[in-house]
C-alpha cells in the first residue's frame, strides 16, 4: 500500500445482503479496504463475486447493509441525500459498462452535466468540457450526440464526463467490457492518463492485461476479499 | 440547482415534451379544452346576465310597476277575499304632486291581444296597450318617426297607435308606417308613430313587438272595462325611487282600504327588485357553468399526471445517471415540474386564445363576455396544474434511489 498519502477509500467490515430470508443473497460478506490517494487499483473477480456491488458502495450509489466506509474523512453513513449528492458531484467520477450518456443529448452537453449541477458558469463549463473531449481525442465530436457515435468513442465521451470536474477518483465498471481490442488499449490509456494527474483510479476488470496494468490487484471470491497485492511497476 | 441555468432546464422538459409528440399533444389539448370552456362557459354567463339586465334597464331607470297580487288568483279567497283589481282611479290618485311629491308621472296599463293586419301582411303582437300619454314618459319610449298621439286622442278615444319595430317590418318591410291605416283586433287604426328599437331582451321578450294606443279606445273596442293589467309610474329621479315607492305604496293602501299589516292586493316593484333577483338567477348560472369548466380543467390535470408519470418512467434510467453524477434532488425535482408546467401552460395559452376567440360568436343565443377575470384565473389555474398534477410524479422522479434508477431497464 503506498503509506503516506492520505486515504481516499477505507471500508471496514461491509457488507451487503440482497432480499430478505429464504432469498437472501449475501453478495459482500466482510469486506475491509483502504485505498491511498493517487492509486490505480484493479479489482477481478468471477462473475458475481459481488465486485460490482462493492463498487455502487464505493460510488455512493449504494448503502452497505452493514459495516463503515469513509470517502476522505466523511462516513457515508452519517450524510444526508443532498450531501451525497454533493459527495457524487465533487469527489466520484463513474464510468459504467454501457457507457450510460444521455440520449439525445450532444456528446459535449453530455459532459457539461456534472459541471452544471455543481453550479459551474455556463461558459466556464463550456470550456472545460472542450478541454475533456479534447483530452479524450473527441475534440471534433463535441456536437454528435451518443447514437451517432461508436462504442469506444461513447466510453471516450463518459471518461470525459467522469474526468471533467476533476474528481478525488474514478471508479470503472468494467470500461472495456463491451468494446474491441483497440478502444480497450485507447481507454486503458485514459485512464492511466487520468491517474497520472493525481486522480485514484478503481477499474474493475476480467481481463489480467488490464490488471497488470494497475499497481495493485485486489480479487474477490463470493463477497471476500481473497487477493490484495500490490507491485512496483 | 442555481447554476443548472435556463438552457439546460428548457432542454430537458423539450426533451421530453418531443420524445412522443402525439402523446404530448393530447395531453395539452386536455388543458386547452379545460381553459377554453372556463372562458367561453363564464363568459356566457356573464353574457346572460348582462343581456337581462340591459333588458331591465331599458325600461327606464326610474320605472316604478305596480301590479296587481290579488283577483282571480289561487289565494283570492282567503285574506284577499276583497282583493281590488287596478282601476283608472288608482292611476289618477297616484298623479298627486302633493301626496306623491316624488311622482312624476302614473300612467294605467291595459293590454290587449290581437292580430294587426295590413293588405295581407299581419302580425301579432305580443301587446297591444292602451294607455295615457303620459306613459311615453313613464316607460322611457323615445319614438323614432312620426309623433306620439296626445291626452286629445285620449279623451276623444280617437284610433290612432304608435307601433314597435317588429310590427312596423312585419307589416311594411321598409316601406314607412306613418299614417297609414291598419285593422287590429279588428279595428282600424292609423298609424302616428314608431318607436325607437329597444332591442331584444333576450330570449322570449321582444319589446319591439308592441301596438300603443288610447286607453279609451282600446276598453270601447278590444278590453271592454275591467281592470287595469298595471300601472306604470316614473320617479322624478333615480335617487327618489325609493321615496317615490313608499308614497306609491301609501296611495295604493289608501285607494284600496288595506289596513296596516294585512295583505295587499297590489305589488310595487322597481328596476332593482327586478334586478336582484335576475342577478341572483343569472350568477347561479355562471357559477353552475364555471362549475363545469372547472370540472373539465381537472380532467385536463389528470392527463398532465399521466403524461408526467410515463415520462418518469420511460426516464428511470436516466434519472439514475443523473443522480450517479451528482444531480441533487432539486434539480430532477425542478426540470420534471417545469416540463409539466411546460405542458399545461402550452395548453393554457392556446386554451385562453381559443376560447376567446370563440367568445366572439354568439353561443346558445348569447353574446358571451369575455371578464378578464376568467381569463387570468384559468391561466393561472393552468400553472397550477401543472405545478400540482406535475408534482406527484416529479417529486417521485426525484426521490428514486441512484442505484434502483440505473437498474431499471
Ligand atoms: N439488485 C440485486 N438484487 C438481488 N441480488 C443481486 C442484485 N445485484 C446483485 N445481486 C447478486 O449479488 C451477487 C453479486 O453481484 P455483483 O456485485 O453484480 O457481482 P459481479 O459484479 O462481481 O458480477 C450476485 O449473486 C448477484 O446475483
Ligand atoms: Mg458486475
Amino acid at each position: 500500500m503506498s503509506q503516506g498519502s492520505p486515504l481516499v477509500v477505507k471500508v471496514d467490515g461491509v457488507t451487503k445482503v440482497y432480499g430478505q430470508g429464504e432469498t437472501a443473497v449475501h453478495a459482500l460478506r466482510g469486506v475491509s479496504l483502504e485505498i491511498a490517494q493517487g492509486e490505480f487499483v484493479a479489482i477481478m473477480g468471477a462473475s458475481g463475486s459481488g465486485k460490482t456491488t462493492l463498487m455502487n458502495i464505493l460510488g455512493c450509489l449504494d448503502i452497505p447493509t452493514a459495516g463503515d466506509y469513509w470517502i476522505r474523512n466523511l462516513n457515508v453513513a452519517e450524510l444526508d441525500e443532498e450531501q451525497l449528492s454533493v459527495v457524487r458531484s465533487q469527489l466520484i467520477g463513474f464510468v459504467f459498462q454501457s457507457f450510460n450518456l444521455i440520449p439525445r443529448t450532444s456528446a459535449a452537453q453530455n459532459v457539461e452535466l456534472p459541471l452544471a449541477y455543481q453550479g459551474v458558469s455556463l461558459s466556464e463549463r463550456r470550456k472545460r468540457a472542450i478541454k475533456a473531449l479534447e483530452s479524450v481525442g473527441l475534440g471534433d465530436r463535441s456536437r454528435h450526440e451518443p447514437q451517432e457515435l461508436s462504442g469506444g468513442q461513447q466510453q471516450r465521451v463518459a471518461i470525459a464526463r467522469a474526468l471533467v470536474t476533476n474528481p478525488a477518483m474514478v471508479l470503472a465498471d468494467e470500461p472495456t467490457g463491451a468494446l474491441d481490442t483497440q478502444s480497450t488499449k485507447e481507454i486503458l490509456e485514459l485512464l492511466h492518463k487520468i491517474n497520472e494527474t493525481g486522480s485514484t483510479v478503481i477499474v474493475i476488470t476480467h481481463e489480467e492485461e488490464v490488471a497488470r496494468a494497475a499497481r495493485r490487484m485486489i480479487r474477490l471470491r463470493d463477497g471476500q476479499v481473497v487477493e490484495d497485492t500490490t507491485w512496483v511497476a | 440547482m442555481g447554476g443548472l441555468g435556463l438552457r439546460e432546464v428548457w432542454r430537458f422538459a423539450s426533451r421530453g415534451i418531443t420524445a412522443n409528440r402525439m402523446r404530448s399533444s393530447l395531453t395539452v389539448l386536455g388543458v386547452l379544452i379545460g381553459v377554453s370552456s372556463v372562458i367561453v362557459l363564464t363568459a356566457v354567463g356573464n353574457g346572460s346576465a348582462l343581456a337581462v339586465k340591459q333588458g331591465i334597464e331599458k325600461l327606464g331607470t326610474n320605472s316604478i310597476l305596480v301590479m296587481s297580487s290579488g283577483g282571480g288568483g289561487r289565494f283570492s279567497r282567503g285574506a284577499n277575499s276583497n282583493a281590488k283589481g287596478l282601476t283608472l282611479a288608482d292611476a289618477k290618485a297616484l298623479n298627486d304632486p302633493i301626496k306623491a311629491p316624488d311622482v312624476k308621472t302614473a300612467a294605467p296599463i291595459l293590454n290587449a291581444s290581437g292580430t294587426c293586419t295590413y293588405g295581407n301582411l299581419s302580425s301579432t303582437p305580443q301587446n297591444i296597450t292602451g294607455t295615457w300619454a303620459s306613459y311615453f314618459e313613464a316607460s322611457n319610449s323615445p319614438i323614432d318617426k312620426g309623433y306620439y298621439w296626445s291626452n286629445d286622442d285620449v279623451v276623444a278615444g280617437r284610433p290612432v297607435v304608435i307601433i314597435g319595430t317588429t310590427v312596423a317590418t312585419d307589416l311594411f318591410g321598409t316601406d314607412s308606417p306613418l299614417n297609414q291605416v291598419i285593422r287590429c283586433h279588428g279595428q282600424s287604426v292609423t298609424v302616428v308613430g314608431v318607436m325607437k328599437s329597444k332591442g331584444s331582451t333576450g330570449g322570449f321578450q321582444d319589446a319591439d313587438s308592441i301596438v300603443i294606443a288610447p286607453i279609451t279606445f282600446v276598453q270601447r273596442s278590444m278590453s271592454g272595462y275591467g281592470s287595469l293589467s298595471q300601472i306604470q309610474v316614473e320617479a322624478t329621479s333615480a335617487s327618489t325611487t325609493t321615496a317615490a315607492m313608499d308614497e306609491v305604496t301609501a296611495i295604493m293602501s289608501a285607494q284600496h282600504k288595506i289596513k296596516a299589516g294585512a295583505n295587499a292586493d297590489y305589488r310595487v316593484l322597481n328596476q332593482a327588485s327586478i334586478l336582484a333577483s335576475s342577478t341572483t338567477s343569472s350568477h347561479t348560472l355562471t357559477v353552475l357553468l364555471a362549475a363545469i369548466a372547472a370540472i373539465s380543467l381537472l380532467v385536463g390535470g389528470i392527463g398532465i399526471t399521466n403524461i408526467m408519470l410515463v415520462s418518469v418512467t420511460e426516464r428511470t434510467r436516466e434519472i439514475g445517471i443523473r443522480k450517479a453524477i451528482g444531480a441533487p434532488k432539486s434539480a430532477i425535482l425542478t426540470q420534471f415540474l417545469i416540463e409539466a408546467m411546460l405542458l399545461s401552460l402550452l395548453g393554457g395559452i392556446s386554451g385562453v386564445a381559443l376560447g376567446v376567440g370563440i367568445s366572439h360568436f354568439t353561443v346558445l343565443g348569447v353574446k358571451p363576455v369575455v371578464s378578464l377575470t376568467s381569463v387570468l384565473l384559468a391561466f393561472i389555474v393552468s400553472a397550477l396544474v401543472g405545478l400540482i398534477f406535475g408534482g406527484w410524479p416529479a417529486n417521485r422522479a426525484a426521490s428514486l434511489r441512484p442505484i434502483e434508477a440505473l437498474r431499471y431497464e
